[in-house]
């Protein structure tokens, strides 16, 4: 368990890349943060700078109370789980946990015991003596969890572990990796493009875009007060409505109509989110449907705002047909945006 | 009854023709020792087999022939089996460990270097077999298993194999190692020579039956009839009897038998381990 400070960390790529501009953050102990943003954009960078695998450019890093900038990975008190899990292929599940440990010099006993302990916990003990191409896709990964929690390590660092399995299974394993990482109370950085599993699993979520952090927020924080329209549209499923308006003298007009009153003139960005906007016969707007997508619980309604695309989610209980629809908007439901710099207002 | 097709009796027929052309000569030379050298000379090779066949191994394996009396068959084997093995692991050792440096290590120069390695397949042993042997004959290996094994023991077609294979590795697993304290060394031992055992089986296999088949290099190397090699060997004896005696027939077609064997055992040994580790599929 250790505090993890990141200052003015940077990555330049040797080709003149740069992967990761300078970034600020710190990690409480025993938090669970997760890195998400689109492909590209710099998360696994970051994580191995972290992990010692990938050279910091500039910066400071501190794991606990030491800067670890040119400390030897093994050597750093972390454990990562990869996207493939990368178990050796020749060793059993035993082995494969318990090879860091040997590398330790740590008595073959003591070692035995540990592996037997977490092979217990992530219900592994029927496979110890197998390898890994006798499991199967969340087995692997619980081997590899295995061998991250079996080390005993201050700082977890995961990278996409659950992207190569099926729907289902990542939502469990998902369950399991958050309630585990509780009990166990470790540090903990998450890498995923998934907003999901960020939503889910994250106690802050770190989002970034082209190398760039673009919020750092609880999860609530960030789905409910996005600092730009790019977290805005990148978090949450169907993401936030985002509009072009403009401002006459404080008012905020959407198709001639005054829909909000907000400072100042000239264009500005809408931000509403799909709930906020409530179908209602007595609603001052009028929107114009002209797709329903069904999910089940809930319906996404495609319309026409006033020239603007826009969707609009509504449980099952609502009717919804295409054609004209009278909707409300809940008041302190809109954000507004710098059109150019896409920041919050 | 199952109904066999048409196809399946020729395809059957043609393989069958196939290996009996290949084995016939075997069978030649079984038939050819089993009789005694007059009947051999007297009707060349037969269809009955006779009774000689422990007698002539005895000769084949303890005899001596030659002037010093030192190339018996079974001194011979041995400096074959020296040969092939010392050739097979050393290439295998030495290709691994250049392949290692030029995949896994910043090297100014690795991709250069190895391309030098690779050029040196334009460069077989009889295009610089002058050189080489002046080297090995000033440095006084001439005569010694060293001097048999060194000069040939650099090998481009490991290198590259085992580069190839390396590459193919996932670069995580080489991260996960890292993260697990495994250094340098531990990481070539504990990881990766395990992950290439089809590999190297695979290159024993045709490094083996390359060592063992080796003739031009062994006759240049070996005046000492005591380190002669069966392949080198064999062609002594037939060619020494060739006078007013009898040509040890039935000997040399023992020993001709005991060359052909180790290779043949090397293949079928190396190809069980060869389809466990296909079929295995581990990586
Ligand atoms: N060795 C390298 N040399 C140069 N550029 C690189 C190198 N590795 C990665 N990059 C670039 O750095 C950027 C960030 O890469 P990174 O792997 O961190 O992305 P990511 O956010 O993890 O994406 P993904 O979700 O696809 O894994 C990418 O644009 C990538 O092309
Ligand atoms: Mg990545």
């Amino acid at each position: 368990m250790a505090q993890v400070t990141l200052n003015a960390l940077r990555k330049v790529y040797p080709n003149g890349f740069e992967a990761v501009k300078p970034a600020s953050f710190t990690i409480e102990e025993g938090e669970f943060v997760v890195l998400v943003g689109p492909s590209g954009c710099g998360k696994s960078t970051m994580l191995r700078m972290i992990a010692g695998l990938e050279e910091i450019t500039e910066g400071d890093l501190h794991i606990g109370d030491r800067v670890v900038n040119t400390v030897d990975p093994a050597d750093r008190d972390i454990a990562m789980v990869f996207q493939n899990y990368a178990l050796y292929p020749h060793m059993t599940v035993r082995k494969n946990i318990g090879y860091g440990l040997k590398n330790r010099k740590i008595a073959k006993d003591v070692i035995n015991q540990k592996v037997e302990e977490a092979a217990n916990l992530l219900n592994l003990n029927d496979y110890l003596d197998r390898k890994p191409s006798q499991l199967s896709g969340g087995q692997r990964q619980r081997v590899a969890m295995g061998r991250a929690i079996v080390r005993d390590p201050s700082l977890f660092l995961f990278d996409e572990p659950l992207s190569n399995l099926d729907a289902k299974l990542r939502n469990q394993m998902r369950i399991e990796i958050k309630a585990l990482q509780r009990r166990l109370g470790v540090t903990s950085v998450y890498v995923t493009h998934d907003q999901v599993e960020a939503m889910t699993m994250a106690d802050r979520i770190i989002v970034m875009n082209g190398g760039e952090i673009e919020q750092i927020g609880t999860p609530s924080e960030v789905y409910h007060s996005p600092a730009s329209t790019f977290v805005a549209s990148f978090m949450g499923a169907p993401p936030m409505n985002l509009l072009d308006v403009s401002r006459e003298n404080g008012a905020v007009m959407v198709g001639g109509q005054q829909v909000a009153e907000f400072t100042g003139s000239g264009s500005v960005t809408l931000g509403v989110r799909p709930e906020d906007i409530l179908p209602d016969a007595n609603g001052s707007f009028e929107i114009n449907v002209t797709l329903i997508e069904e999910l089940g619980a809930h319906r996404i309604l495609h319309a026409v705002w006033a020239g603007q695309p826009i969707m609009i989610s509504v449980t099952k209980d609502v009717a919804a047909e295409t054609g004209p629809l009278r909707v409300a908007i809940k008041p302190d439901a809109l954000k507004y945006f710098d059109p150019q710099t896409g920041r919050r207002l | 009854m199952k109904r066999i097709k048409f196809e399946t009796i020729v395809d059957h027929s043609i393989l069958i023709l196939g290996s009996l052309i290949m084995i016939l000569p075997v069978v030649m030379l079984l038939q050819m020792a089993s009789t005694t050298d007059l009947e051999t000379m007297r009707n060349g090779p037969g269809l009955v087999f006779g009774d000689q066949i422990p007698i002539n191994f005895e000769k084949a394996m303890f005899e001596a022939s030659g002037f010093s009396g030192e190339n018996t068959g079974l001194s011979m084997l041995y400096n074959s089996l020296i040969l092939g093995f010392g050739f097979a692991i050393g290439k295998i050792v030495i290709g691994m460990m250049a392949a290692y440096a030029i995949v896994y290590f910043r090297l100014k120069f690795a991709t250069m270097a190895f391309w030098i390695i690779f050029t040196t397949l334009l460069l077989p042993l009889e295009v610089r077999i002058l050189p080489s042997y002046e080297i090995v004959q000033k440095l006084g290996m001439l005569n010694t298993y060293q001097g048999l094994i060194i000069p040939l023991i650099a090998s481009a077609t490991a290198t590259f194999f085992f580069r190839q294979f390396f590459r193919s590795v996932p670069e995580e697993l080489i991260e996960a190692a890292r993260i697990d304290g495994a250094g340098p060394i531990k990481f070539f031992i504990d990881i990766l020579v395990p992950l290439s055992r089809t590999m190297i089986a695979a290159m024993f296999i045709i490094m083996f039956v390359y060592g063992w088949n080796q003739y031009l290099w062994p006759t240049m190397i070996t005046t000492d009839e005591g380190m002669f090699t069966l392949v080198r060997g064999i062609k002594q004896i037939t060619q020494t009897l060739e006078g007013t005696n009898l040509p040890e027939y039935g000997k040399s077609n023992i020993l001709q038998i005991i060359a052909i064997l180790p290779p043949v055992l090397i293949v079928i040994f190396f190809q069980s381990w060869f389809v466990k580790g296909l079929t295995e599929s581990d990586k």
